[in-house]
């Protein structure tokens, strides 16, 4: 494997990452007011299960954006310039979501936190269906010319095929957060978070099938449509595994699932970065969008130094804060 | 009006919000790590209150700089795509250092200090505390890198196929003159911000001490009190150093920004400081400008710039001439005003700022508290001039620099993103022009709240006669 390759697979690494980890607290935040519905001691612990953890998870985004930029300039220009519209939703999405789980609870004030409770439902779900718009169109391709500029407009990135992809990290994101809070939090909000996730399970296994069976039919090869199958599978378990009380593994299943479902997305865009709709051969590739050896060499180096590192406190972080969230916790 | 033009106010706009909360968030975690170590050593409940007390602020800052962050790393490519094709193979390489090596660094331990005060040994605890205070200090290193490069680009190449900047030494553009002069300017101001910021607290809570919940209040706040005073103090030093350190490199790497500051015309020795000047210059008509009015104090600029007294500061219309020569024939001025008026007002406010600080002292020696209540508002008001210090600091830096993004080689012109179009450019404005107002009042209103509220909201103070409780809880949310 070349340098730039190593570094594709490093930059889909870390989107599975950002989306595993900020994937499941999308979906606590968006079962926000079902799951602590009538109390606010338990929307509380549903906020306080991903309190340690969700700017630690935002970050593997922030890490994903900024390798983009340093590995493959030219995809990162490329992306955010010609999503500009879902990328700005994102962004202000992030915005309202982070500042809602910080200020929430610092007036007591049934209306003022009903509001914030709009920023983390809003907050979290923009960001949930946009994303799998966004890689379903990345996957689909982009009005990208011989000038490499991309001028794909809102209307060409709101097609079906890429409305299945948003429903599809929705829906996926609602059930592997569920799974989630039936892990973390114990007594009423973990009952709810197991009927949740019977619940959102359906949906999700029905939506995951069709976005990947479409991306197959369209894109695929026979190596996508093992990891596209597995994703499935583990959605299949996880819910399964909920249904009879092993959240753990149920937990470990649901992120099996996203970072098949994401892994077979970059799988079928490679060696492509950005596909062109008008003619393959204005495709920007891996090749093309690379920096030089030196400064991958460089990036290397450092990513093999911080991620474990990452990994390791971040690990710690989560083990620190291991036990389940209860209604004694928050009061 | 076009796409560029907007690209730039939101660049401006919310790069100079971000940078309202970024030094606080980087002077006021070592501030709370610190109270948190002197509780840490001393058992002394009333650190920990203030520990508390000052970490809530700091928490109520620090959610409004990161999100705000956000919109930075994404903004270069949804509006800057040509910019950042040319330069993310040297540019990147230390933003994605910063994500790596301090983003996860200070979001992550921040996450266990606010959850681990009774889940963590105290030790263990007090350690996640500097480790956030060490991951935002380190960030600032590599954006202010990063921002370093475009004003003095080293250490890289263009080849000559693909018109793209690629690196070609990393320990060329890390130790760049320019970063670590920077670096040491920009986080020492940050120093002076957090410090006056505790300063304001205690005196607004000093001057309003009759209505203190415990009477051991207004002793934690006098203690804080000196505590801001000294940070500011010593900060103070460093940036006055270090800001003369950067006039030296200005005038070697940035000579028009330099001239425009100083809005001298023609190259000088024996330059004088300009105090106040009203020039002629007709924007378009360049390389003819004058000034009408100047009031100066002799040889003084060049003794800034060159360290002698007799040394040549070259003028914008020399400059003008140089780089029409150099770059081909366009406008090389920055805006004149902007610069003239910005390097005076982060000098002149910033200087008052530190002045608090250093009279606040002088004042508060051996532990007294100033009598007159105008004194406590001047305070006070120290904070929002030093804040004001550094936004203008930086609209010198990065006005300064145009016409280029990268002096010399991207004018700025070139580098906006040509698949965006005006309305999608002017909708995300208002977006964030309308958001980041919003957000401005509530954080305003809760920093405010929470101040009026004091320690005894965040730690309760015990009854008479009963002991301080043993158990710290933990913030949840």
């Amino acid at each position: 494997m070349d340098l730039p390759t190593v570094w594709f697979v490093a930059i889909a690494v870390l989107w599975t990452g950002y989306f595993v980890l900020e994937g499941f607290d999308f979906g606590v935040g968006m079962l926000l007011p079902v799951l602590g519905r009538g109390s606010d001691t338990d929307r509380r612990v549903v906020i306080n299960a991903i309190g340690p953890v969700w700017d630690g998870n935002e970050v593997w985004l922030i890490t994903a954006v900024g390798a983009m930029f340093a590995a493959f300039p030219a995809w990162y220009a490329g992306l955010l310039s010609g999503f500009y519209l879902p990328v700005l939703l994102v962004v202000v999405a992030l915005i309202a979501r982070g500042v809602a789980f910080e200020y929430r609870g610092k007036v007591d004030d049934p209306r003022w936190r009903a509001r914030w409770d709009v920023a983390i439902v809003a907050g979290s779900a923009v960001p949930a269906f946009t994303w799998g718009l966004v890689f379903a169109n990345l996957v689909r391709g982009v009005e990208l010319g011989p000038d490499r500029v991309v001028r794909s407009d809102l209307v060409d990135l709101l097609n079906p095929y890429a409305l299945v992809g948003g429903l599809a990290t929705l829906t996926l994101f609602v059930l592997h957060g569920a799974v989630f809070l039936a892990l973390k939090t114990d007594g009423p909000v973990r009952h709810r978070a197991r009927a949740a996730a019977r619940a959102a399970a359906p949906a999700a296994g029905a939506t995951l099938f069709a976005f990947l069976m479409w991306t197959q039919a369209d894109h695929g090869s026979p190596a996508t449509a093992v990891v596209a199958a597995c994703a499935v599978g583990a959605l299949l378990g996880g819910a399964l595994l909920v249904a009879r009380r092993r959240e753990g593994w149920a937990f470990l299943a649901t992120a099996i699932a996203v970072a098949a479902t994401t892994a077979a997305l970059f799988a079928t865009l490679f060696p492509a970065v950005l596909p062109s709709l008008l003619d393959p051969a204005f495709d920007l590739t891996v090749a093309d969008a690379a920096s030089k050896p030196y400064t991958l060499g460089i990036l290397s180096w450092i990513g093999g130094f911080a991620l474990p590192l990452v990994l390791l406190y971040q690990s710690w972080s989560y083990w620190v804060f291991r036990r389940r969230v209860t209604r004694a916790h928050v009061s | 009006m076009d796409a560029l033009d907007l690209a730039r106010w939101q660049f401006g706009i919310t790069t100079i919000y971000h940078f309202l909360f970024v030094p606080l968030t980087i002077g006021l975690s070592v501030v709370v790590a610190a109270l948190q170590t002197a509780w840490h050593r001393t058992g002394r409940p009333e650190y920990l209150r203030a520990t508390k007390f000052f970490g809530k602020l700091f928490l109520i800052n620090f959610a409004m700089g990161v999100v705000t962050g956000i919109v930075q790393e994404f903004q270069f490519g949804m509006n800057w795509s040509t910019y950042s094709t040319f330069v993310g193979d040297v540019f990147g390489a230390p933003l994605a250092m910063e994500a790596l090596l301090a983003f996860f660094l200070e979001s992550t331990f921040i996450g266990l200090w606010i959850f681990g005060w009774d889940r963590l040994p105290r030790r263990v605890h007090l350690a996640t505390i500097w480790a956030a205070a060490i991951g935002s200090n380190l960030s600032a290193f590599f954006i202010l890198t990063a921002n370093a490069w475009m004003r003095h680009p080293v250490g890289f190449a263009v080849d000559p196929a693909t018109g793209r900047a690629y690196l070609t030494d990393i320990w060329a553009v890390l130790t760049n003159p320019q970063a670590l002069s920077t670096y040491l300017h920009v986080v020492s101001a940050s120093f002076v911000v957090a410090g006056l910021f505790v300063v304001a607290v205690s005196a607004y809570k000093l001057l309003h001490r009759d209505r203190a919940p415990h009477p051991d209040e207004p002793g934690l706040f006098r203690r804080t009190l000196r505590a801001g005073l000294v940070t500011t103090a010593i900060a103070g030093a460093v940036v006055a150093l270090s800001g003369d350190h950067q006039a030296k490199l200005m005038a070697e790497y940035e000579p028009m920004k330099l001239a425009s500051a100083e809005a001298i015309w023609e190259t000088e020795s024996a330059a004088g400081f300009s105090l106040f000047a009203i020039g002629d210059h007709e924007i378009g008509e360049v390389g003819v400008g004058r000034n009408v009015v100047d009031l100066e104090v002799p040889y003084v600029l060049s003794f800034l710039a060159t360290g002698s007294p007799a040394g040549e500061v070259e003028g914008i219309n020399d400059l003008q001439r140089r780089f029409a020569e150099q770059f081909g024939p366009g406008d090389y001025t920055p805006n004149i005003p902007v610069l003239y008026w910005s390097f005076r007002l982060m000098i002149g406010l910033g200087l008052a700022g530190v002045g608090v600080g250093v009279i606040g002292l002088w004042l508060t020696r051996r532990g007294a508290l100033p009598r007159h209540r105008w004194m406590y508002r001047v305070a006070i008001a120290a904070l929002p001039a030093a804040l004001a210090a550094n936004i203008f600091g930086w609209v010198l830096t990065e006005m300064g620099r145009q016409p280029w993004t990268v002096v010399g080689h991207l004018l700025t012109a070139a580098s906006v993103s040509p698949g965006v179009s005006l309305g999608e450019v002017a909708f995300s404005l208002t977006v964030f022009t309308a958001l980041y107002g919003a957000l401005a009042v509530v954080e305003a209103r809760l920093l405010l709240r929470y101040v009026a509220a004091g320690p005894g909201h965040v730690m309760p103070y015990p009854r008479a006669g009963e002991p301080e409780p043993d158990r710290v809880p933990a913030f949840v949310y």
